[in-house]
């Protein structure tokens, strides 16, 4: 299996490139955010444009374009740049898997990248949906940084995989756990926001609404709950064919058990009484904590089946 | 006696209560965690060992709680068996009520429609007959009841989602099913490794006492295994020039049910990823490596060959240790035999790369294999009674003076020493072995079917909210009719308003109709 190096050159450009856009769109999100008026105001003057009223009542009527402020033209730049930035991410991404001929995401850097792709993309539907657009920043620095880590300390050379990894689950497994793990991002950073935003402190007055953050979270975990299941199942299908068990409480494997777990909790929390808001809030924080946590520290520190990270 | 019952239900109530099932199950998660963290029995019992003796004390006391047996031990079952309660425990009253449910009809018209979450409201001039027919024919799809109320009001109560509930409970008994059937595979499953020479060796699955480690579940005595064959004639690996391995493929035939009795073997190529399954069975291909090929050629002429597997102790470039070991030919005297046997120990490099004298391995393919040993000459200790590993020598022994060193050399392929008493050892090259694991689940397709149950489950109840909406068409004085509309989302608001502002528009929009 020759690899094609000019292609995984390419790749690696634009891989360059789409980390520093994300950072560029990250300081036009931060300064829309700095600069704003508060939440508040602004969000009555939207609601009273459009034609549905707050009441839930419908009364057709003309629809008017609010001006443009500066600031949120800093804003519609950042999501301009954001967009930009996601398709060169993509770009490197299709590129690899042409240099190796295989599925792009057998090694950490590969799979880092899917995963953080996975996460902008969430952030680009869900942008459109809700009125969070200054949480832009918030969302993109952490990826930029996984990014960075990803593209420098974890930078694996476009090679094949080893024999255990050459299989069709490789596509399926790494693919569905790093996409759940990415959109997973999204909520992590709107339910550390909500806590921000609800502690009611003045400084965080400009966040977006703390239940707006909470209904973006529920919706995004909802969606990625299922998927991350699929995901350690499929692991567990592979396993049996590749380890000889489909389960054997490996380090990864128990670490995805567990923020499983923790992830189900905040579902349930999020529909008890007495766990809603901030509580659910920190439940949802602390199970992207531990995706994080298995990402990082279970591939780098402990040793088990999953050293395929190609790193150490 | 009441004061027990009373007791005992209170127990029941606390433990099926949802704030219980939450709680143990982030005690759950909680207690996995460790398992992660430390190094476990059931991986690596060596690495526990050097943990213990690293840690003092610290070390024994997470050993007496069973920290290193995280799965098996007394507070990890406790926890979840107290969660299986519970969650039963939850299930029944909620599966009592879903039937109930199921044949109850939607709810009245709640007098006042505007306090419900969503609303909305016109006026129109058809009559309220009319509007509710039209509200009909929009609510397809709904469970509907039409009710007429004592003021001259129409009104329609209309309810959806209900597969929601039946999403839930599958995905909760599912979650049962998985855990009982996990626990099942756990007690009547096995799993041995052993490790066969890829030249024709042979392994039958026929004792636990054919095997190097065997691991049977709590009702498993290794008595009634199933039994088949297996004959290893080849292994090939090939690598790319990074020393990163590029496929292993093991050659075996192997024979089970009616073939044991005619003797008939058939071919298979092993591979990882692909498991032989035979016999309900299955048979994998863990790891591989070099056995060094030694002939000894005694003063007296007698020659003895060894051929002992070496463990790799470089995962990437194969060098091995281990030990091949010598008894003397023609020593009926045990006592005279204990003084006179030999171990050859060392490095073994499948592609050697001397730096002066010290060998070390550059590449894992048999490229160009030397060894580095020690000769040893005296009682091994083999029937000292003590445990003895086809790895290495027993250092008690040469400590005690037992066993001591006689050379040490480099041996490229073909190239022999001779000892003091005149003993020529000859290297002869090296032979693959393969580490083959037999594993036995008998419900592990039961453990796939209930976890394809709860993704299906989950995905049901997570996606279908269940709501309600209602209509209501009260006629006034000036011969118009008051049209209301009032929703409610059971479980979770989010994303009911867009779905209830189009309902509610097409509710509200009868005239452009009719
Ligand atoms: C029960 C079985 C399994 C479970 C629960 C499981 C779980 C996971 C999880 C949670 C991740 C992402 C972790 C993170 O956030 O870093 C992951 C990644 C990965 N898994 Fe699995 N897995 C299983 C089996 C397997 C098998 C059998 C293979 C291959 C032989 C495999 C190969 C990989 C690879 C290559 C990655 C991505 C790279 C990495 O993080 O090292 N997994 N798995």
């Amino acid at each position: 299996m020759p690899v094609n190096a000019t292609l995984a050159t390419y790749s690696d450009w634009t891989y360059g490139a789409a980390v520093a856009i994300y950072f560029f769109a990250a300081v036009l999100y931060l300064c829309e955010a700095a600069f704003a008026r508060p939440e508040k105001a602004k969000e009555r003057e939207l609601v009273a444009a459009g034609g549905a009223q707050a009441d839930g009542t419908w009364t057709p009527g003309l629809v008017v374009k609010p001006e443009l402020s500066r600031v949120e033209r800093l804003g519609r730049m950042g999501l301009a740049l954001n967009v930009l930035g996601a398709g060169l991410h993509l770009a490197s991404l299709v590129l690899r898997g042409f240099a190796t001929e295989r599925a792009p995401w057998g090694n950490m850097y590969e799979y880092g990248s899917l995963l953080t792709l996975a996460g902008v993309v969430t952030w680009l539907v869900l942008v459109r949906k809700f009125p969070v657009r200054r949480l832009g920043g918030f969302v993109l620095v952490p990826i930029v940084i996984l990014m960075f880590l990803g593209g420098t300390v974890l930078y694996a050379d476009a090679a094949p995989v080893t024999p255990p990894l050459q299989s069709y689950w490789l596509v399926v497994h790494v693919s569905v756990i790093s996409i759940s793990s990415g959109v997973l991002l999204v909520p992590g950073v709107a339910s550390v926001m909500y806590l921000l935003k609800s502690s009611g402190r003045a400084r965080f007055r400009k966040l977006p609404e703390a239940d707006v953050l909470d209904r973006l979270a529920y919706r995004s975990t909802v969606f990625a709950f299922p998927l991350f299941t699929i995901g350690i199942i499929c692991g567990a299908i592979w396993a049996e064919s590749a380890w000889g068990r489909f389960w054997g409480w490996d380090p990864k494997e128990t670490v995805a058990f567990v923020s499983w777990v923790v992830y189900a909790g905040y579902l349930h929390a999020r529909a008890t009484a007495g766990w809603r808001g901030r509580p659910a809030a920190w439940i949802n924080s602390f199970a992207f904590a531990l995706t994080v946590f298995n990402l990082f520290f279970i591939n780098l520190v402990t040793t088990g089946l999953h050293s395929y990270a190609g790193v150490g | 006696m009441r004061t027990i019952l009373a007791f005992l239900r209170n127990t029941w109530r606390g433990l099926t209560a949802m704030r219980t099932a939450l709680t143990l199950l982030f005690l759950l998660a909680l207690g996995a965690m460790p398992g992660a963290l430390l190094p476990q029995r059931s991986l690596n019992s060596f690495k526990v060992d050097e943990y213990i003796a690293e840690h003092g004390w610290w070390g024994r006391l997470l050993d007496e709680l069973q920290f290193f047996d995280v799965y098996a031990s007394f507070w990890f079952s406790a926890i979840y068996v107290l969660l299986f309660v519970s969650l039963v425990g939850c299930l029944l009253p909620r599966t009592w009520e879903y039937f109930k449910q199921m044949r109850a009809k939607p709810v009245l018209t709640p007098r006042n429609l505007a306090r419900m979450p969503h609303h909305a409201s016109a006026d129109t001039t058809s009559s309220p007959q009319a509007v509710i027919e039209h509200a009909e024919r929009r609510l397809k799809g709904w469970r509907t009841v039409t009710r007429d109320e004592p003021d001259g009001s129409r009104t329609i109560s209309a309810e959806r989602g209900f597969l929601r509930e039946t999403g839930n409970l599958v995905f909760h008994f599912s979650l049962l099913g998985l855990l009982v059937a996990f626990a099942l595979g756990k007690m009547f499953g096995y799993e041995g490794q052993v490790i066969v020479q890829a030249n024709g060796g042979q392994f039958c699955n026929s004792g636990v006492y054919n095997y190097d480690t065997f691991r049977p579940g709590l009702r498993v005595d290794g008595t009634q295994l199933n039994q088949f064959c297996v004959k290893v004639d080849d292994f090939d690996a090939t690598f790319l020039h990074n020393g990163q391995a590029e496929s292993f493929h093991a050659a075996i035939q192997y024979q089970s049910g009616a073939d044991l009795e005619t003797g008939t073997w058939r071919p298979y190529p092993l591979e990882v990823n692909s498991p032989l399954r035979t016999a309900g069975d299955r048979l994998y291909l863990l790891g591989h490596g070099y056995t060094p090929l030694f002939t000894v050629t005694f003063p007296n002429g007698d020659t003895r060959t060894g051929a002992t597997q070496w463990r790799p102790v470089d995962q990437v470039t194969l060098a091995s240790e281990g030990a091949t070991k010598f008894d003397p030919p023609n020593v009926p005297d045990a006592e005279q035999r204990r003084k006179s046997q030999l171990a050859i120990t060392g490095l073994l490099a499948p592609t050697a790369a001397f730096q002066g004298e010290l060998l070390d391995s550059a590449f894992p393919a048999a490229n160009d294999p030397a060894v580095a040993i020690d000769v040893y000459r005296g009682d091994l200790g083999t029937d000292s009674g003590r445990g003895q590993s086809i790895f290495s020598i027993d250092e008690k022994m040469v400590r005690d003076g037992k066993l001591t060193k006689v050379a040490r050399q480099n041996l490229k392929q073909g190239e022999q020493l001779t000892l003091d008493d005149g003993t020529v050892i000859r290297f002869d090259g090296v032979r693959d072995w393969v580490s083959l694991q037999v594993s036995h689940d008998p419900t592990q397709v039961w453990v796939l079917v209930f976890s394809v149950l709860v993704i299906l489950g989950l995905a049901v109840s997570l996606s279908i909210k269940r709501r309600r909406v209602w209509v209501r068409a009260a006629p006034q004085e000036d011969g118009r009719t008051v049209v209301e509309v009032g929703g409610l989302a059971r479980t979770d608001q989010a994303g009911y308003g867009e779905e209830f502002t189009s309902l509610s528009r097409d509710l509200l929009a009868y005239e452009k109709e009719s």
